[in-house]
């Protein structure tokens, strides 16, 4: 406890880092399932099966073993050799979340009526055009709180970081565990850290929602 | 009567050149759904402006035939050429067409998502790279022509379906479309706000539009009607002027089809 108290700063600097991994790895994965989404309905055939065979092959893939592809076998093959570890770290997590991200924004799609696409369309906007304008900013509405549970468990699945060496909130937690008797009272610090964090995202989404149920 | 196209033979240049004031030409379509062949050996010609009305029992192909010609559905044999082109395939050329072609659907279709003046100016902006104010000026005055115009700031789920319908057609008008489709534009709506929508389709109508109508309201046949076509089982069975196939109609379908629904 005197530990966690004298070395605070410690504490917050590796949320910090969780908070940077979660956020930039929520950026990507939004966009990068996005635009899986959009493959997987698209017109273009080959696309289809790229976008369905990654986002099987990915989500049957635990992440422990995303993060040692991206971590160790990438640089192995000569790849990801020289990129900062938060970096690799947000690759690992953004490949991994993109699938689950996917498919809820596909949910979102099915969601909006068929002639909602028919008549954008009709006045003539292309796939690209009608998706952006019409499908998808429909879709995300419905898709808030699947999406915001995709997220949510991305923020705690980059604890899986602290295995491969970056100092995030997990990391953290096991250097003081290691010096400290009152192991109890650290988790439930880090515990309190996390919870923090993630209640934030369900209050943006909470925020979100509401603001989009008037808009309509 | 249909105003039929002419064969030109231009003498010299051995060319055949066929010119008319066809605008839509529908040549020897089929399609099928799987097994069931919904539209069969489909030949129609479209003038311009021409008030085309078809009608015909529920199953008859004639939203397909309707929603065939922006190739909403694609067709299996034949041809459909729009002011002498024929339709594209999927992709960025269809999307130029699709944009002359204005369509108007049973269930208006109106973005939710967006107000009343953004339904309107999406295509103009997006497709036509219009500016903002001058797309939104244009949508105004197309919106106090339908009757809506003070509505311009609500999104459709507020307002009635007759208004939705008529912001649909605002919608598709202000592409300026060389056609306009209607498939069934009031069968969702309410006996009273039928008069709505098609007091703004007459004078559509009146305005030289070429529309195809695809609908139930024999009223709006005879009045706003240059030619009817009576479809049955994917095929069409008769075509004639409105007064015409009303009082005189040829083929027993029609006979058949015009007393059941005008004994009531």
């Amino acid at each position: 406890m005197d530990d966690l108290t004298s070395e605070f700063d410690l504490v917050l600097q590796a949320f910090w880092l969780t908070i940077q991994l979660a956020a930039l790895s929520g950026v990507v994965s939004v966009l990068l399932g996005t635009v899986l989404a959009a493959m997987r309905v698209g017109p273009v055939a080959p696309l289809r099966v790229a976008a369905a065979t990654y986002v099987n092959v990915v989500r049957n893939t635990p992440l422990l073993i995303v993060f040692v592809f991206v971590f160790v076998a990438f640089p192995n093959l000569g790849l990801l050799v020289g990129t900062p570890f938060l970096l690799k770290g947000v690759l690992a997590v953004s490949f991994y979340t993109a699938p689950f991200v996917a498919e809820a924004i596909r949910a979102g799609i099915n969601a909006v009526p068929l002639g909602q696409a028919e008549a954008a369309r009709a006045i003539g906007l292309t796939f690209g055009q009608t998706m952006g304008s019409v499908i998808l900013p429909q879709a995300f509405r419905a898709v808030v709180p699947p999406l915001a549970s995709v997220l949510i468990a991305m923020t705690k699945n980059t604890s899986i970081a602290a295995v491969f060496g970056i100092v995030e909130a997990t990391a953290r937690m096991r250097y003081f565990t290691n010096n400290s008797p009152d192991d109890t009272i650290v988790f439930l610090v880090f515990a309190a850290g996390y919870i923090i964090i993630v209640e934030l995202l369900s209050v943006g989404a909470w925020g979100l929602e509401r603001r989009w149920r008037v808009a309509r | 009567m249909a105003r039929v196209g002419r064969l030109w033979i231009v003498s010299g240049a051995m060319t055949t050149h066929r010119t008319t004031d066809d605008l839509v030409v529908l040549d020897h379509v089929d399609k099928w759904f799987g097994d069931l062949h919904v539209l069969k050996d489909v030949d129609l010609r479209i003038g311009r402006g021409e008030v085309v009305v078809v009608i015909g029992p529920s199953g008859s192909g004639k939203s397909t035939l309707c929603r065939a010609i922006n190739r909403l559905e694609p067709i299996d044999k034949g041809t459909i050429t729009l002011d002498g082109k024929p339709l594209p395939e999927e992709g960025k050329e269809l999307a130029a067409l699709r944009a002359e072609v204005g369509m108007v659907f049973q269930s208006f279709n109106l973005f939710a998502h967006k107000t009343i003046l953004e339904n309107v100016t999406l295509g103009p902006i997006k497709v036509r790279g219009e500016k903002k104010d001058v797309a939104e000026k244009r949508a105004r005055e197309l919106l106090d022509r339908v009757g809506v115009g003070h509505q311009a700031e609500k999104y459709p789920a507020q307002l009635s379906g007759g208004q939705q319908q008529r912001v649909a057609i605002a919608r598709a008008l202000a592409m300026e479309p060389k056609v306009m489709l209607f498939d069934e534009p009031t069968s969702a709506l309410d006996p009273e706000m039928i008069s709505e929508v098609l007091d703004v389709m007459v004078d559509l109508a009146k305005r030289g539009m070429t529309m195809v109508v695809v609908t139930h309201e024999m009223g709006f046949a005879r009045t706003a009607g240059d030619r009817v076509v009576f479809m049955a089982d994917g095929a069409i069975v008769e075509e004639a002027a409105p007064e015409q196939f009303f009082t005189n109609p040829q083929s027993d379908r029609a006979k058949d089809f015009l007393g059941k629904i005008l004994q009531h």
